[in-house]
């Protein structure tokens, strides 16, 4: 600080420095800003514009028709409305499993084992694999004629199962790849959570007689809430977006199956974009597609807040 | 926080000892303690857990060193064949498959985003963590607001109408531009320098003169280090991974290497498993050498990265 009567007159240097203190940080942050304002801003607004024109790549000059877009796709496109219930199918089937087998893995992995982190790298593992690769490896097991799945069936036997063609059985299939792939990064956030919470709760409540059971529900989870929160809007957002391992158990191609059983909501998005070049029609869709994941997120942020209340 | 454990990214050390309870280890033997002694169910539990973790890509590796053949039937067979050199080498130069120029655009697609993220996210993680300037929290407030919207998905019809009109369909830039910034980079470098960068420091070498680009260089990135070495395998691996965006904007004829394992996987050779396997092998050595060799940096940063 310079003092009040040598105010008038700043050297070069001072007033550099006082102009480095107050501007840099704003250098500092623009990158991320000027991108965000062009890739993510900018979008999302210009989504909107879109969504309410009849707009087609090549196609003539595009013409204001207000929301007939998504008339169109909430009407008259049955697959779109049929995605919905796929991907929120999906979504519950993937994802109640997945939270459940994560918390009693972090649980196991919490106890005081031997090469805590070589258990962690082995849960971790498969991670590393791209969901094109867990795609095509899941859709081998669960092939119809070859697949291991089926042999096993075989093997007890029963008959093979054609899991492709019933929605059931499809959406079981992909729940699987999604849940084999994410259950152990859900499982260390959930053990990272777990060993924030102080030991003594544990040592006091084993002094009191409570089972390692009612620890685990009258302790742990509770002490998880936030984290839980957390994890079921990711897996929401996750959830609700999937796309890769519904196209690879599809063949690659983008209409999940023969009657769309699990043709997801992306996926109906980038068909209409990319095969049919029709904005307009699929930005309408991707502006659906995030009002029901806000909706999805809201009702399970509502459901996870409940936990402290019960008992 | 235990950032200071991971000084050097090249050695997987032992685990140390739990500094809690020096307590020596004999044998086999765990000694009772109370809750967080692991029961035999527990120990089942996770050895089969971490079998089922392991078997996909274990069998994918059996199939791969086989022939087609052996991929049906139950139970599969448990050992590795002898052909994984020869189909390597027949996948990496056949003419039906694009792997070695999907390695190469993944490469140069995966490190250039990699570069970005950590730099950008050093700059703002310091910025929000130590300066003062207005408007600070608004901004910040934007940085997980753009963490919690998945803008790309709303934002696929522009961007790809964006790439149409700028004629870049079919480059590498166009598959690099989405990616260059993330909100959580920032949000997780703005905890590690909140916690590794000591305010008095700052002001030190402010009063010797450093100006803010000065204090980020010479203080704050040396400090970061291991936070970027974690950050920069997380962007790595995701962006590796990454499907629909190239998918959109790029062709079979110059694809990523993930793009390429869809092509072969659906439709060149997709009759022969065995060479499917490897190619999809292939595409997954680069992220599985990351994780056999920092695989503690990758667990730590997982973990820490949701520590809130």
């Amino acid at each position: 600080m310079t003092t009040r009567n040598a105010a008038p007159r700043l050297t070069w240097r001072e007033r550099l420095t006082r102009a480095d203190v107050k501007w840099t940080p704003y250098a500092l942050v623009s990158p991320y800003f000027i991108l965000f304002a062009g890739l993510g801003l900018f979008p999302m607004a210009y989504t909107l514009y879109a969504s309410l024109h009849s707009w087609k790549l090549g196609g003539p000059e595009r013409e204001f028709v207000g929301f007939d877009n998504y008339e169109f796709l909430l009407t008259t496109y049955d697959r779109f409305n049929w995605s919905i219930v796929n991907t929120l199918g999906m979504f519950v089937m993937a994802t109640v499993p997945q939270v459940v087998c994560a918390l009693m893995v972090a649980n196991a992995l919490n106890k005081r084992l031997r090469r805590p982190m070589l258990w962690r790298m082995l849960i971790l593992a498969p991670i590393v694999t791209s969901v094109v690769a867990v795609g095509v490896i899941f859709a081998r097991i669960w092939g119809q004629e070859y697949g291991m799945i089926n042999g096993a069936l075989e093997l007890i036997g029963l008959d093979p199962v054609n899991w492709q063609a019933g929605r059931l059985s499809s959406w079981l299939a992909i729940s699987s790849m999604v849940d084999w792939r994410w259950m152990g990064y859900n499982a260390l956030i959930f053990l990272a959570a777990m060993q924030t919470i102080p030991r003594n709760l544990y040592e006091a409540a084993t002094v009191d007689g409570a089972t390692p059971r009612q620890q685990f529900w009258k302790i742990t989870i509770p002490q998880l809430k936030p984290i839980l929160i957390f994890t079921v809007f990711v897996s929401s957002v996750g959830g609700m977006t999937l796309f890769v391992e519904p196209m690879m158990f599809s063949n690659g191609n983008l209409n999940g199956g023969a009657d769309g059983q699990f043709q997801t909501t992306a996926m109906v998005l980038v068909d209409i974009l990319r095969n049919h070049g029709n904005y307009g029609i699929s930005a309408a869709a991707g502006w659906l597609l995030f009002i029901v994941i806000g909706i999805v997120a809201a009702v399970n942020f509502l459901v996870v807040n409940r936990i402290q209340g019960n008992k | 926080m235990s950032t200071a454990t991971a000084p050097r990214p090249t050695v997987p050390a032992a685990e140390p000892a739990p500094p809690k309870r020096p307590r020596k280890k004999t044998g086999d033997r765990i000694e009772p303690a109370g809750v967080f002694a692991p029961t035999a169910m527990t120990r089942i539990g996770l050895v089969l857990v971490a079998l089922l973790s392991i078997f996909p890509l274990y069998w994918m590796i059996i199939i791969a060193s086989r022939t087609s053949s052996d991929a049906s039937g139950f139970p599969p067979p448990l050992l590795p064949g002898g052909n994984l050199g020869e189909h390597i080498r027949e996948a990496l130069t056949s003419p039906d498959a694009n792997l070695l120029l999907g390695l190469q655009n993944s490469l140069i697609i995966t490190g250039t985003v990699t570069v970005s993220v950590v730099l950008l996210s050093t700059l703002g993680g310091f910025a929000f963590a130590k300066l003062r300037f207005r408007g600070s929290k608004i901004l910040m407030g934007t940085v997980l607001f753009s963490m919690m919207v998945p803008l790309q998905q709303l934002g696929i019809v522009p961007m790809y109408m964006i790439m149409v009109e700028l004629e870049w369909i079919d480059t590498l830039q166009a598959a690099i531009l989405p990616f260059l910034i993330n909100g959580f980079g920032i949000f997780l470098m703005r905890q590690y320098v909140e916690q590794s960068v000591p305010d008095e420091i700052i002001e030190a070498a402010r009063i010797d003169g450093a100006s803010t680009f000065g204090i980020w260089w010479r203080i704050v990135l040396p400090a970061l280090r291991p936070a970027m070495v974690v950050l920069g395998l997380l962007t790595f691996m995701l962006n590796w991974n990454e499907f629909l965006w190239p998918f959109m904007v790029l062709s079979e004829e110059n694809p990523t290497i993930q793009l390429a394992i869809r092509q072969i996987s659906t439709a060149t050779w997709a009759t022969d498993l065995s060479m499917v396997f490897t190619g999809t092998l292939i595409s997954i050595i680069p992220i599985a050498i990351l994780f056999v060799v920092f695989g503690r940096q990758i667990v730590q940063g997982i973990m820490e990265g949701s520590g809130k």
